[in-house]
């Protein structure tokens, strides 16, 4: 407590203006924006992995399997930022015993259970279900064993019940786009159904976090596929990486058209918070949202694929340019939830002033915990592309 | 033969469904908290663990079931409206044990400055005085009985109370004028200053007496012609009399 | 003397028990309605304070005998109730402060500032009749009682400070001791024993007036009689039940 309370004195030296006396804690840290930045990945991941599912967009099929272990395992790690930054992480089941139905939060645990479970993992299931019987067939040991609880000991290989798993992936797909639209959106509504905040409070806000979760989980597929095809030593699939960058292109336009119109909204309603707001954007907002956001993370990475689409260079170097492109988006994305979920809390209610964030290496809301967190859920792909292999399918057709 | 057939998988996802179900429903039944919902959506007895809070201060009433002579004193005086803890501090264990709890006694001059150190931002009315010029280092008690604080002399000052007031009208060009040269104040408003209200100037002729053309007042008063100057308004509904220069 | 030591035994049992709470409630609020009747039921009672803005003059007593009560960290970054202090300078522009949410009193306005006016805004959680805080709050742990209290049950709030993001008013902090949120309770505690809030006990100019809406005869219900009442930052349809009277546009 000793270490929160000579924190809060160094924030309050630093308060420019008025802020209410309660507001030099600042609530919502660093795992508080890891947790939309991960959502957005699952759900961009499967809004990808779902077009190519229901649209047969046959470039992109070489990642259909990728996409939904990659929302896999960020769906599992997606909790976990929030369980930790709860004051009381052993209570978190509460939501499931005493929901709030008229809570948004509450919501979460509904929204999560019902895309995690009914959607994904039951895709998955489906999508693996011929191959889980036959690797429990073919292997020995205690993988054999694990083939045949992951296939809930189904043995039936015959055409009619490869034909059903089929027809049951296409239906979850359908009832799996909205579900994901929902997991987003929803966290979206967290921030932009707060009246109190006049930077979060919009009813654009969980249409823009869609957008960029889309943004992001299309440009973290591309990452994976290149390091993936990388590192298997495999001819890189041009038509796939070209597919893949024009998608991310066309993501990005829309998501920098709704980032716009909200910005232009606000100016041209220029309500009772804009002068608070316009200087918070100028000054502590300037270079993560300016700078990062909206230059590197968007500007640049939308030139870079124009230019990698668009003009006659080799193969290698325009892999490399999109390469690039996705991972400035990434940093451009991540900057994004930190924009909304830091920014929203750097101005004071009163309207009247602006205090800072300052993170702290250690501890539970500190920097490593956080690299730690974003860490996390590649060493759970890892561990599911071991045990559920995506490439062996496409490899042997 | 059966026309539509549960395909084997589904009938095991939905086995698994069914339990996970099945396990969340009786979780929840066994751990729902006992008085949660009985009322609105929170545990009734959160009300009673509030209510049940120790409390710290005891409230006026319970000090003057024991103290009545200082009760009834600060009852007649310019100080019967506070409560023995604001300056006692809390008491209620002092209710509970007096012999083992003795409340605070506020002792110098800080817990008076508090409330009556002149602040710019205080209601005007409200007795202020100028700590460093106000018998300086004296100790408060030494002159004011605080459950009694009618001052030893009745103020002879306005100032004493209209401190904000008295400063501004200091550095105007009225500096020289006595409150009482346009404010009657019968002496009832020193002891009771909210019942008996001082009185105000009430037409332009008043003004007019120093500053309407002709007056006999001093030459450096401005003068203006009462019946061109400001038409339909009062004097003091533009120039602030206590600083008329103001803009 | 042994008189008076009776009396005062008497008088420490008389404070405890809770029937006997309910005479000092007559005296207390002026609400005559519960003063005969058993133990405390809260749905006979809908609370609400009053702030006479113009009589604040600034000393801090409340916000301290908050913190006292209330067993309040004493460190200036959880408050309660707390302070504000409005300069509005010739230009128009308004500043404010509230050094340690004005326990200990303010300071001399800065020399040769330029002030058209100035005073003091006594700031609490407003008790909302539609609570931000409790509509967000995942599990039921922030909830509003029949008598209209906004309440925290401390073990059973997990943390979460989604509360502390929707409340307009900044009046919930989280107590770093438990870990979880904590706001003004109107000192449920002193209430429910007919006992005046502490901020109002030792209010020592009547800025703030504590009474229940629906009742005829009580201070609040003269202050809301005889001024112009408004509420803090009313476009959030919070329906606040702290109602100011005299209060500047400039607070917020």
């Amino acid at each position: 407590m000793s270490e929160l309370l000579e924190h809060l004195q160094a924030n309050l030296q630093q308060v420019t203006g008025y802020i209410y006396p309660n507001e030099i804690e600042l609530h919502w840290s660093l795992l508080i924006v890891i947790y939309p930045y991960v959502t957005g990945l699952v759900a961009g991941a499967f809004i990808l992995a779902s077009l190519v599912e229901v649209f047969k967009v046959k470039e992109v099929a070489s990642t259909y399997r990728l996409a939904l272990l990659t929302a896999l395992a960020f769906l599992i790690a997606a909790p976990l930022p929030l369980l930790a930054h709860l004051g009381h992480p052993e209570r978190s089941f509460q939501i499931f015993l005493t929901p709030h139905l008229r809570s948004a939060m509450a919501m979460f645990g509904f929204v999560y259970m019902w895309y995690l479970m009914l959607v994904l993992l039951m895709e998955i299931w489906f999508e693996y279900r011929a191959d889980l019987v036959r690797w429990s067939n073919e292997r020995r040991g205690v993988m054999k064993l694990v083939y045949w609880a992951l296939s809930l000991g189904s043995r039936d290989l015959s055409e009619k019940a490869v034909r059903f798993d089929r027809k049951a992936v296409y239906a979850i797909t359908l009832v799996g786009i909205p579900s994901a639209f929902l997991l987003h959106g929803y966290v979206g509504f967290i921030f932009g159904s707060i009246k109190a905040n006049p930077w979060w409070s919009s009813v654009l806000m969980p249409i823009v976090f869609l957008f960029s979760a889309i943004v992001s989980g299309i440009a973290l597929v591309l990452l994976l596929h290149y390091v993936t095809t990388m590192f298997r030593r495999v001819k890189p699939d041009m038509a796939c990486f070209n597919k893949l960058a024009s998608f991310l292109m066309y993501a990005l336009i829309i998501d920098l058209s709704l980032e716009t119109l909200d910005f232009i909204h606000r100016m041209y309603e220029s309500e009772e918070s804009i002068e608070i707001l316009a200087q918070l954007v100028v000054t502590k907002l300037f270079i993560s949202l300016t700078i990062v956001q909206l230059l590197l993370g968007t500007i640049v990475p939308i030139v870079l694929l124009a230019i990698g689409r668009f003009s006659r260079i080799p193969e290698e170097v325009k892999r490399v340019v999109f390469f690039i492109a996705a991972l400035l988006v990434q940093v451009g994305i991540f900057s994004t939830r930190w924009n909304v979920v830091i920014g929203g809390q750097l101005f004071s209610k009163s309207l009247r002033g602006l205090t800072v964030f300052k993170m702290q290496l250690g501890g539970i809301e500190g920097l490593f915990m956080g690299i730690a967190l974003l860490i996390l859920p590649f060493v759970l792909l890892w561990i599911l592309i071991k045990i559920l292999p995506p490439w062996d399918q496409q490899e042997a057709s | 033969m059966r026309l539509w057939k549960i395909p084997d998988q589904v009938i095991r996802l939905a086995v698994l469904i069914v339990i996970a179900l099945a396990v969340l429903i009786v979780v929840r039944l066994r751990f729902i908290p006992d008085s949660f919902g009985e009322i609105g959506h929170y545990r009734t007895d959160a009300l009673k663990e509030q209510a049940a809070l120790t409390l710290h201060y005891a409230g006026m009433q319970a000090c003057i079931e024991c103290h009545d002579d200082i009760g009834e004193m600060k009852a007649a005086s310019y100080h019967r409206n506070l409560s023995c803890e604001g300056c006692h501090g809390p008491a209620f264990k002092h209710v509970d044990d007096p012999g083992e709890f003795s409340p605070a006694v506020a002792a110098g001059r800080i817990m008076c400055v508090r409330c009556h150190g002149y602040l710019a931002s205080r209601p005007t009315g409200f007795p202020q005085i100028i700590e460093a010029i106000h018998n300086p280092v004296e100790p408060c008690t030494a002159c004011h009985d605080p459950h009694d604080p009618t001052p030893p002399e009745v103020p002879e000052d306005c100032s004493a109370c209209h401190a904000e007031i008295a400063r501004t009208k200091a550095v105007s060009h009225h500096w020289s004028l006595s409150c009482e040269t346009c404010h009657e104040a019968s002496p009832e408003h020193r002891q009771s200053p909210r019942s008996f209200l001082p009185k105000k100037p009430t037409e332009r002729a008043f003004c007019g007496q120093c500053h309407g053309n002709g007056s006999s007042s001093r030459e450096s008063a401005p003068q203006i012609d009462l019946n061109e100057h400001g038409g339909r308004y009062l004097c003091w509904q533009c120039h602030y009399p206590h600083h008329p220069e103001g803009r | 003397m042994s008189k008076d030591l009776k009396r005062r035994e008497f008088l420490a049992r008389f404070i405890q028990l809770p029937c006997a709470a309910m005479v000092f409630g007559a005296v207390g609020t002026g609400d005559n309605k519960a003063a005969a009747e058993g133990p405390y039921r809260a749905e006979d009672h809908l609370y609400a304070m009053g702030i006479q803005v113009d009589r604040c003059i600034g000393c801090g007593l409340c916000a301290e005998a908050c913190k006292n009560e209330n067993n309040v960290l004493k460190e200036p970054y959880f408050f309660r109730t707390w302070i504000e202090r409005y300069s509005i300078m010739m230009d128009g522009e308004a500043e404010v402060d509230s050094p340690r949410g004005g326990i200990g009193g303010f300071p001399p306005l800065e020399e040769g500032s330029e002030v058209m006016r100035s005073f003091f805004v006594p700031k609490l959680c407003n008790q909302c009749d539609k609570p931000p805080c409790v509509q967000v709050c995942p599990v039921g742990a922030t909830f509003k009682t029949e008598d209209g209290v906004i309440l925290v049950d401390e073990s059973y709030c997990i943390g979460c400070r989604y509360c502390v993001q929707a409340c307009p008013y900044g009046a919930r902090y989280i107590d770093p001791r438990t870990l979880t949120a904590d706001k003004c309770t109107f000192c449920y505690q002193r209430i429910t024993k007919g006992l005046l809030p502490a901020c109002v006990e030792v209010c020592p100019t009547q800025t703030r007036v504590f009474g229940e809406l629906g009742t005829r005869s009580s201070p609040l219900h003269r202050m809301k009689r005889q001024s112009s009442i408004q509420v803090l930052k009313p476009a959030m349809n919070t329906e606040p039940k702290v109602l100011y009277s005299d209060l500047d546009g400039e607070v917020r």
